[in-house]
């Protein structure tokens, strides 16, 4: 048997008690207290969503607290002609190519704005369907290479779409194709209820690129130091032509699945608590605090500007509640067709009758 | 006798079955430690084990694949899918593999296998997780496709799902599953496959519904009588593959009255077929065209706005009145 973990050892710069291990390499001491700032209005966000759901004013939410440095670094590279390709959980990263944050309360209230990306913010809407979306990736990056366009593509997923058949065919074409692609897996350790090491028998997902014919990469996913200057050298090396990559980001997810979700049934506290010492936000956290970049009064001052700028959204949230039902067939054929069109016009007077 | 929810009447049919037959076997997303996202399989890990309750890595055509070839191996397969949105993942494995084995196999194997898989929108789930897709798979010769909408038939439908020699597709309507609670005895019974329900006999106009639009078909019925004096006759039709075309047509010569009631959106949905039907048998009889009330022509709708987009009861009312007055 292959032994995953020897082959794709760790890779890992910043360590759990916050002592770099390595070099900050493209990063500075500046941009990581930035990293953090955003780190932290994140946290503050996914908390405030939990919350929601549970004041019910959104429906159910995926939270990704513990999954901030993956999702972070996985971007930290691109510039704006790049793509990523993400799922349900990925409000971070897609935060940092220009999706407003709301879209992440859209997303959950079913709100018909949920994909209603930005124009030139090369980002697809988030992918509910597990594995769907590698497939795309690989099609973004087959449009850009056959354009020529010198352009990254990122595609993200978790560890249970590994086992998906879509995810196998996506590594299979990427690979065929040397598409400029990098499959940034968030293996964060559980599938709703069901652990890694039951989701597939090898040790590692990096490995899995070996059947490919591509090189794989197992990073220290809680550590945005590691994350951000491999995703920064890969990048690098896709717009060179040396891509299709496959990148094990091993975190965990801190919280439950979703809110629907009771991880007590599943999973131990004696594992949630020695992930929670690997939160990512207390590792950059210490190691800013021992270079003297982050003091007590500064994290207040953080906490209270994250608390307004979730108040921000939550406003533009609150104002978006008030479109119209109708645009729900508007969208389901470029030029709508009689028939349809006539069904909305049942609809509209239903909307009249019964009230939005 | 006690009062189960269909949840409840279904968990107790799986482990009826799992207890009678030591070939079935329970397979799925987060069936096992978790009892399944909507606990139907609750409790079933504990008493038989991770050999009968079976967590499988996350890939609906390797569920239902492998339960193919258990099935054709002599295993009961009864295989969950977690949401049916998510049935687009199997529908080679169904359609093109499951349903064909006897066809093909000129009756030499078969595919004994039931597939599981919550039903129909109303509970606000994210997009892709509420679709109506049954007529996918009643447009599917070989398969059988069944569907509750009370806890009394869950359970022996179930039961008669598994004894079934053929694949039967078995949908749960997810916004009913702890909506009420009926009487369901104890000991393992069945509900034979390919026989609707009258559930109220009525004289003057037919309501044909299934699964989770009967609870709108019910209610719609309660408020005809109750407001309209009108008499509607309701049928559940609990399997729709294959139909039981003689209880609704002896109920539309006698009503000469229908109305079709579904979820799905309505171009190509099951409503038509039905329609067809009652045209074909019983054409002299009608006094006014066979409505349909069913979803519109789009997607799904993102949940904000499912309400308004599912069909509600009064839309059922509405279409019976305008059929009695045409
Ligand atoms: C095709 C498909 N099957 C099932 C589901 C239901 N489901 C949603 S998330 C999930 C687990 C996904 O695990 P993983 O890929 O590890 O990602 P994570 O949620 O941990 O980020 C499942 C089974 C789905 N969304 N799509």
């Amino acid at each position: 048997m292959t032994d995953g973990i020897e082959m794709f050892p760790l890779i890992q710069r910043l360590d759990e008690e916050g002592n770099l291990t390595g070099e900050l390499g493209v990063l500075s001491a500046e941009s990581l207290k930035e990293t953090y700032t955003t780190m932290r209005f994140l946290r503050t966000f996914d908390e405030r969503a939990w919350n929601l759901q549970r004041q019910g004013v959104i429906g159910t939410y995926a939270p990704f607290k513990g999954q901030e440095a993956a999702q972070m670094g996985a971007v930290a590279a691109l510039n704006d002609s790049d793509w990523l390709v993400p799922t349900y959980r990925d409000w971070a990263a897609s935060y940092l190519r220009g999706v407003p944050m709301e879209h992440g309360l859209f997303f959950s209230k079913g709100h018909p704005s949920l994909g209603d990306i930005p124009v030139g913010k090369q980002v697809l809407p988030a992918q509910v369907v597990i594995a769907a979306q590698t497939l795309h990736g690989v099609g973004v990056a087959w449009a850009t290479k056959l354009r020529h366009e010198n352009v990254a593509t990122v595609v993200t997923f978790g560890d249970g779409a590994t086992s998906q058949g879509d995810f196998h065919e996506a590594m299979n074409f990427a690979s065929v194709l040397e598409v400029p692609l990098i499959f940034f897996c968030e293996n964060n350790q559980w599938a709703i209820s069901v652990p890694l090491a039951h989701q597939m028998h090898a040790e590692t997902i990096a490995q899995r690129s070996v059947a490919y014919g591509i090189e794989g990469f197992r990073v220290d996913g809680n550590d945005y130091v590691a994350v951000a200057n491999l995703m920064h050298d890969l990048t690098e090396r896709v717009r060179n032509g040396e891509g299709p990559f496959l990148v094990e980001a091993v975190t965990y997810r801190l919280g439950a699945h979703t809110t629907a979700d009771d991880p007590g049934k599943y999973r131990g506290t004696e594992e949630e608590d020695t992930w929670g010492r690997r939160d990512p936000l207390l590792r950059l956290e210490k190691w800013l605090r021992a270079q003297g970049l982050l003091t007590d009064e500064e994290l207040v001052t953080l906490d209270a500007e994250s608390e307004q700028k979730v108040e921000e959204i939550l406003a533009i949230f609150r104002e978006a509640l008030s479109m119209s039902p109708l645009v729900l067939f508007d969208n389901v054929y470029a030029t709508m067709p009689t028939n349809l069109a006539s069904q909305r016009a049942q609809f509209e007077a239903r909307v009249k009758e019964v009230g939005a | 006798m006690a009062k189960l929810t269909i949840a409840q009447a279904l968990n107790q049919a799986l482990e009826l079955a799992l207890a009678e037959d030591p070939s079935v076997v329970v397979l799925g997303e987060d069936v096992g430690k978790d009892g399944g996202v909507f606990r139907i399989t609750d409790g079933l890990f504990d008493k038989f084990g991770p050999d009968r309750v079976i967590d499988t890595p996350l890939a609906e055509s390797g569920i239902v694949g492998t339960s193919v070839g258990l099935a054709m191996a002599g295993m009961k397969p009864v295989a969950e899918i977690q949401f049916f949105g998510f049935i687009y993942e199997t529908m080679d494995q169904i359609a093109s593999q499951a349903a064909r084995v006897r066809f093909r196999s000129l009756g030499r194997y078969s595919a004994p296998m039931v597939i599981r898989a919550p039903f129909g929108g109303g509970v606000k789930a994210p997009e892709i997780h509420s679709d109506s897709l049954e007529a996918l798979f009643t447009h599917t010769p070989g398969i059988k496709v069944v569907t509750p909408s009370n806890p009394y038939d869950a359970k022996g439908l179930l039961l008669s799902a598994i004894d079934d020699p053929d694949p039967v597709l078995f949908l749960e309507p997810m916004r009913l599953y702890r909506a009420f609670r009926d009487e369901v005895p104890e000991e393992p019974y069945r509900v034979p496959l390919g026989k609707a329900s009258v559930v109220r006999e009525g004289t003057d106009v037919t309501l044909i519904g299934w699964g989770p639009s009967m609870a709108l078909v019910l209610a719609a019925a309660d408020e005809l009588v109750a407001q309209y004096d009108i008499s509607p006759e309701v049928i559940d039709l609990r399997t729709l593959t294959p139909l039981d075309e003689e209880t609704i047509v002896t109920s539309v010569q006698k009503t000469q009255r229908a109305v079709v009631v579904h979820e799905a959106v309505r171009t190509s949905g099951f409503g038509g077929e039905i329609a067809s039907i009652i045209q074909e048998k019983a054409f002299l009889y009608l006094e006014a065209p066979v409505l349909r009330v069913t979803g519109y022509d789009t997607p799904y709708p993102m949940t904000m706005f499912e309400d308004l987009w599912l069909p509600d009861t009064s839309q059922v009312v509405t279409a019976a009145l305008s059929s009695v007055r045409f």
